[in-house]
Order: structure tokens, then C-alpha cells, then sequence
């Protein structure tokens, strides 16, 4: 009986470790994370008038895409799709990067799913963003 | 008979711990994303909003819920 109680004793003492861990902080000060903020900081400046424009949309699945090419200027549209292109490529990879940061590869979709979310939540309004139905604006 | 249901109790809190420690951090995440895309769209000076309004929120979703 004595040892039943103190094996019950030990699993209550790993059940509050478990516990503990229960509600962790994500890590995401690493210079990959940094560096890939800043380059996302800079862009945001030439993309938030097609967000404006309703040329660039936010997507359901924590991406951007173009929505309307005709709201933007002619000459300046193999740009956007560079940008859009730029913009994409450094979201996946920071996606990525928190997961692996924080030493869990396979939640690298969670997150993703987490920052579409969020990211539509934050949008300003008049902004689109891909809703059930097809695209919003908000 | 004690004796077994005394280790089927250890089992479960066993599952229980394996449970907690695979489970995915859905609220850190979402902390950290706000955090993140605060700083890339440059949204600080409406932080403070931000949490006025999430509180706001969680106050009318508890009564709710119940």
C-alpha cells in the first residue's frame, strides 16, 4: 500500500510538471525571426497602398495574393508580383522559424494558422481578406 | 480489485501528462503573432486599445458561455 501511495505521490508530482509546461512562451527573439521582421518591416511600407486598393488581399491561410491587378498602374504591376512573391516567401519562412525555434517543427501549420487569423483581425478596414465565400472587404 | 483500479487512476494520469506536454500552445501562439505583426504593420501606439478592447471582449464572452 506504502508503495502505491508514493508512486501515486511521484505521478501527482509529474502531472504539476505537466502543468507547468502547460502554458509556455513561444521563443521568437532569434536573429532568423529578427531578420526576417525587419525585411517584412520594410516591405510593409510599398504594400500597404494595395492593401488599400484592394489589389492585394490577405488570405485565409496566413498568405497574401494579388486580388485585383487592375487596381494597380501597368507599369507597376511585374513589381507587385515581385512583391507579393517577396512578401510570401518571408511568411512561410517565419512560420517555419517559430516552430523551429521552439523545438517543434510539426506546429509550423498551427502557427500558420494562429497569424492568418490574427492577421485579418488587424487589418484596417477597407482592406480585403479571404473570407468562406471568397474575398471580404473589411 | 482496489490495486487495479489504483493503477488504471496512474494510467490515466499518465495519458493525461503525454497529453499536455504534445498539446499545441494555440494562446502563445496567438500571442506571438500579435506581437509580431504589431511590429511588422507598426501598429504599437494602438496597443493600448488592443488590450482595452480584449478585455472588453473576454468580460462579454464569459457570461456567455455559462
Amino acid at each position: 500500500m506504502k508503495k502505491i501511495l508514493l508512486s501515486a505521490y511521484l505521478v501527482f508530482a509529474f502531472v504539476l510538471t505537466g502543468l507547468a509546461q502547460a502554458a509556455p512562451n513561444l521563443e521568437i527573439n532569434t536573429p532568423a525571426i529578427n531578420a526576417l521582421k525587419s525585411s517584412m518591416q520594410k516591405r510593409h511600407n510599398q504594400l500597404a497602398p494595395h492593401y488599400q486598393s484592394g489589389a492585394v488581399g490577405l488570405t485565409k491561410n496566413g498568405m497574401i495574393a494579388i486580388r485585383d491587378a487592375k487596381a494597380v498602374p501597368l507599369k507597376h504591376r511585374q513589381g507587385i508580383n515581385q512583391l507579393v512573391a517577396a512578401e510570401n516567401a518571408d511568411r512561410g519562412k517565419l512560420y517555419k522559424e517559430i516552430a523551429v525555434a521552439n523545438g517543434h517543427p510539426e506546429w509550423e501549420s498551427g502557427i500558420r494558422d494562429s497569424f492568418a487569423g490574427r492577421w485579418i483581425d488587424k487589418a484596417k478596414s477597407g482592406w480585403y481578406f479571404q473570407g468562406k465565400g471568397g474575398w471580404v472587404k473589411k | 480489485m482496489k490495486r487495479n483500479s489504483l493503477i488504471l487512476l496512474l494510467a490515466a494520469f499518465l495519458t493525461a501528462c503525454v497529453t499536455i506536454n504534445i498539446y499545441f500552445p494555440a494562446a502563445a501562439a496567438q500571442e506571438v503573432a500579435d506581437e509580431i505583426i504589431d511590429d511588422v504593420w507598426q501598429l504599437k501606439q494602438g496597443e493600448a486599445e488592443d488590450d482595452a478592447a480584449a478585455q472588453e471582449n473576454t468580460n462579454a464572452e464569459t457570461p456567455a458561455e455559462k
